[in-house]
């Protein structure tokens, strides 16, 4: 599959703190695949590793934490083997990324326009003028009212739904292939949510860009994804095209996760619940790391990890129910 | 169904401080004429956005807050005309859960005696009493009796909202407001709170006002669901007849921007216009109109009144044939 | 469903809960071996010093350290002005320093952390009142305003205690107050309230524990400057009286014989006087970054 646009092979990446003494496998042996123009949801809870795998793909991991085996393919070219320059140049201009928090992602000394036209300074080379007219052009695309004004603004003058598409604003704004977006619409209303998530599919079918998004949110990925991938204590568990992940889950976590969220108009009147706590990454048991929490649970799941089956086309499964 | 609590418009203004030469800075109205009913053994869920009002109508019921008009009754008697010995007695019987696990629970103080607090403060009980108690309430929410000895950073955000709950129901209280329970916590521990609190309400008879802004699961705890905007009620009924068909433009877009929990379920996509505005200036007649998709030119002037329509209450000129 | 610890921690004691986070690797040994030298210094003076601090004998003085020509290991660090064996005295001094420091570092930090919790928790005219004779007290200049006190009063070392303490106070209420502020905003004292706490209990139980970190910080960082007090103090003449040996007091009484060449009577007292600043202040910085993020994990 030399044509996808992104391509995770085994890729494992761990923290090591407490002077050499612990090692957190925050993303433990993750394959993907992401074909151009694809949405790939990243569902995951805190501690599964998915954020760690944005910062890796962008290489932009803290010095804690380093990529220490597998392979990181983009439009065919090698990431791992990219000097800190070339990756500089990559990020922001190929590869773009948005964050939770807007207000976090945008400075607040600076104005909104300035920091729209930044990357296209930067990545382009292009003049004040230019940069100026084309943000003003961006923000327009991203449905912001009055966008020639907001330029002179600065972020601490805007709602949270409109900080958010500004952060999207610059994300686009050098025409990149792939926009990872980790959890964006989590601090966002509902209302904001929807509008923004529209935003999001239209821009993405405008410039044909690839979508990796990360979120704890089942519903995002059965409204936004063509395939997903859900991942427990850093290792991808189960992945596939979307509407097979939501009629046919294999893996217990999966199904349990789908059905324990509870459902508009009827529904039971308890719902599916997972027992037990999320995993702490220092100190996994051996085998499955899913073993203490998973109602269908085997022997031989506390003895050996799984490795991913293949269920059906693109389907995979890290689990022994899946062994044929 | 005996009714617990009684809210009448309720109204709650933050007035703004400016400098010298303001001219009256006008207010933060927050809560504007809400009314509403809290059976008892029922839960009222409350949806709504940022600016809503409806975190501070929870501080309003907790007397966290002192309303600027309106009043609420509690078993028939007004909170403001609450003395000492009355005010001890609505203490014991309204408790909350908040949002944060993590802020919830004071970092310096042994379980048990975060647990024990509301007990020891308004009963006199011996050592031994508070003791068993607690271990009894440890058991109720589901965490083993050791917990009583450690401190709440050993404990995860699940665990801690449990003990937020176990401190909760220490006075066997009658109603229990819940200020967004779950938002905080993974999404693989949120059914086991959310089935934690519907069987401890089957078990104790707990009212609870449930506030979240999820909105399935308001629609899955709740009896009744009343849905805030910009400080003020724009629909209150049955959850099954809100949830099933709503009326107000303002809550079909918001059950319309509910995720859907399979590709499939295809949802009429309503999209709003605009932000919503700041609770400071709201805007003239229905504060929804400058984003209402069904917007008519009475809504502008005119400020909708909360009637019946359809088997629930709703404040819309749409469902208000003109006079 | 068993609570599993979060974090690898010490899970039992009263200590687990107060000082989570503190491991033992990544202790500062230098700033606590100084401390605890001084300290034992300080307690078994009587049992170390060679000689008796106040007393001396005439035709002994001047001796300059035993390493110099014209020494002994009879003095080991020399005498003074009236025959006083300086390393007794340093000995002596330290605990004249330290439980002077440590007592006037108490006395700030419990008025001042007292009214900086009442001031932040009840607001109104209460916390506009402390804050007043804060912002007033500050206005006066520390040291001056000390000696000006130690003149009136006379000088003795409980006095002083007491001076220092009510001079520094100050820095106390405004960092506390701080703390409150942020504090009362906080889940679990909305639920002490919504439980039927009193504002009194309130204060006792939820924020005063809360705020024992960085009032402990702000002790070891405050004692620096006490005790560069005390010595400026008693440098003056207005601080410990002799022939109590202070640190400051020698340095006072060693100024006159710099210039005759007497440098041991300066440089030793000096010495000291950084060791114990430095070990404090070195300590304080280590328990604040220790304390942080545990703070911010809150």
């Amino acid at each position: 599959m030399s044509d996808a646009l992104l391509e995770l092979d085994r890729l494992s990446a761990h923290y090591v703190t407490g002077r050499g003494t612990r090692v957190v496998r925050a993303v433990d042996e993750v394959s993907l695949t992401l074909q151009k123009g694809e949405t790939l949801g990243v569902v995951g809870e805190s501690g599964s590793g998915k954020t760690t795998l944005a910062l890796a793909i962008l290489r932009l991991l803290p010095t804690a934490a380093k990529i220490v085996s597998g392979a990181l393919r983009f439009d065919g070219e090698d990431l791992l083997a990219k000097s800190p320059t070339e990756m500089r140049k990559i990020r922001g201009k190929r590869i773009a990324m948005i964050l939770q928090d807007p207000m976090a992602s945008l400075n607040p000394l600076f104005t909104v326009g300035d920091q729209v036209g930044e990357s296209l300074r930067v990545h382009e080379n292009a003049s004040r003028r230019s940069a100026r007219e084309r943000a003003g052009a961006l923000l327009k695309s991203v449905k912001i009212p009055a966008a020639v004004q907001r330029l002179r603004e600065y972020p601490h003058q805007m709602s949270g739904g409109m900080r958010q598409r500004i952060v999207g604003a610059i994300a686009i704004a050098c025409e990149p292939r792939l926009l990872i977006a980790d959890e964006p619409t989590t601090s966002l209303d509902v209302t904001i949510q929807a509008q923004y998530l529209k935003l999001l599919r239209e821009i993405q079918r405008e410039h044909g860009l690839a979508l990796i998004f990360i979120t704890h949110n089942l519903g995002i990925v059965a409204r936004m994804c063509d395939s997903v991938a859900v991942m427990y204590a850093g290792r991808v568990i189960e992945s596939g095209p979307v509407r097979r992940i939501f009629n046919a889950p294999v893996h217990p976590y999966t199904r349990a996760l789908i059905e324990s969220i509870p459902r508009l108009g009827e529904g039971p009147e308890r719902l599916t619940a997972i027992d037990g706590q999320p995993p702490d990454l220092a100190s996994l048991p051996a085998g499955c790391s899913f073993q203490a929490r998973c109602p269908r649970v085997m022997d031989h799941c506390r003895e050996e990890a799984p490795p991913a089956f293949d269920i059906a086309t693109q389907h995979l499964a890290r689990c022994w129910l899946a062994r044929p | 169904m005996t009714t617990l609590l009684e809210a009448h418009k309720l109204t709650k203004h933050f007035p703004l401080r400016r400098g010298l030469f303001g001219a009256d800075p006008g207010a933060v109205r927050a809560v504007d004429g809400v009314s509403f009913t809290i059976e008892a053994g029922r839960t009222l869920g409350v949806v709504g956005e940022s600016g809503c009002g409806k975190s501070t109508t929870a501080k309003l019921v907790l007397k966290l807050e002192e309303p600027t008009a309106g009043e609420i009754r509690f078993e028939g008697r007004a909170l403001q005309t609450l003395n000492a010995e009355g005010l001890r007695q609505y203490r014991r019987s309204v408790q909350a859960v908040f949002q944060d696990p993590f802020a919830s629970l004071n970092p310096r103080m042994r379980v048990d005696a975060i647990i024990a607090e509301p007990l020891i403060t308004n009963e006199k009980v011996g050592k031994a009493q508070a003791r068993e108690r607690v271990g009894k309430l440890l058991d109720m929410v589901g965490l083993p009796a050791r917990s009583a000895d450690l401190f709440p950073h050993e404990f995860s955000g699940g665990q801690r909202q449990r003990i937020a709950i176990a401190r909760a129901l220490a006075l066997s209280p009658k109603l229990v407001v819940l200020d967004e329970p779950v938002s905080a916590l993974d999404v693989s521990i949120r059914a086991q709170i959310l089935n934690l609190l519907v069987d401890l309400q089957r078990d104790l008879g707990l009212a609870y006002l449930f506030i979240a802004h999820d909105l399935a699961a308001v629609a899955h705890m709740s009896h009744s669901i009343a849905v805030m905007y910009l400080g003020q009620l724009v629909e209150y009924g049955a959850a099954k007849t809100v949830a099933a068909d709503p009326k107000h433009p303002y809550t079909q877009a918001l059950f319309s921007a509910a995720l859907p929990s399979h590709p499939d379920e295809s949802r009429d996509e309503i999209i709003l216009t605009g932000e919503v505005p700041s609770p400071v200036n709201p805007p003239s007649g229905c504060r929804f109109h400058p984003r209402c998709p069904h917007v008519l030119p009475r809504c502008a002037p005119e400020v909708p009144r909360l009637r019946t329509a359809f088997g629930r209450e709703t404040a819309c000129h749409l469902y208000d044939p003109a006079p | 469903m068993s609570a599993s610890p979060a974090t690898p921690t010490a899970t039992t004691g009263t200590l687990a809960g107060w000082l989570p986070k503190l491991r033992t690797e990544g202790l500062p040994l230098v700033p606590i071996g100084i401390l605890v030298v001084l300290a034992f210094l300080a307690i078994f003076a009587e049992l170390i010093a060679p000689y008796n601090p106040e007393i001396g004998s005439l035709s002994q003085r001047f001796k300059p350290p035993a390493w110099v020509a014209g020494g002994s290991t009879e003095y080991l660090l020399g005498t003074d002005h009236i025959g006083r064996d300086v390393l007794s005295r340093l000995i002596f001094g330290a605990r004249v320093s330290m439980v002077v420091g440590f007592m006037a570092v108490f006395i700030a930090g419990v008025v001042g952390s007292t009214l900086g919790i009442l001031s932040g928790y009840l607001g109104g005219w209460v916390d506009q009142v402390i804050m007043r004779v804060t912002d007033t007290w500050l206005a006066l200049p520390g040291l001056t305003f000390a000696i000006f006190l130690a003149a009136i009063v006379g000088p003795s070392e409980w006095n002083i205690v007491i001076i220092l303490g009510s001079v520094y106070w100050t820095r106390y209420a405004r960092v506390i107050r701080g703390e409150v502020l942020s504090l009362r905003e906080r889940d679990f004292v909305r639920l002490a309230i919504v439980a039927g706490c009193s504002k009194w209990t309130i204060m006792r139980r939820h924020l005063l524990p809360n705020v024992a970190n960085t009032a402990i910080v702000l002790a070891t960082l405050m004692l620096g400057v006490v005790v560069v007090s005390e010595a400026a103090l008693s440098f003056l003449g207005v601080g410990v009286p002799p022939p109590k040996p202070a640190w400051g007091l020698m340095l006072a009484d060693g100024k006159k014989g710099l210039m005759a060449g007497y440098w041991w009577l300066t440089v030793f007292p000096g010495v000291c006087i950084v060791l114990l600043v430095l070990a404090a202040n070195l300590l304080g910085d280590w328990l604040r970054v220790k304390f942080d993020p545990q703070l911010r994990q809150l």
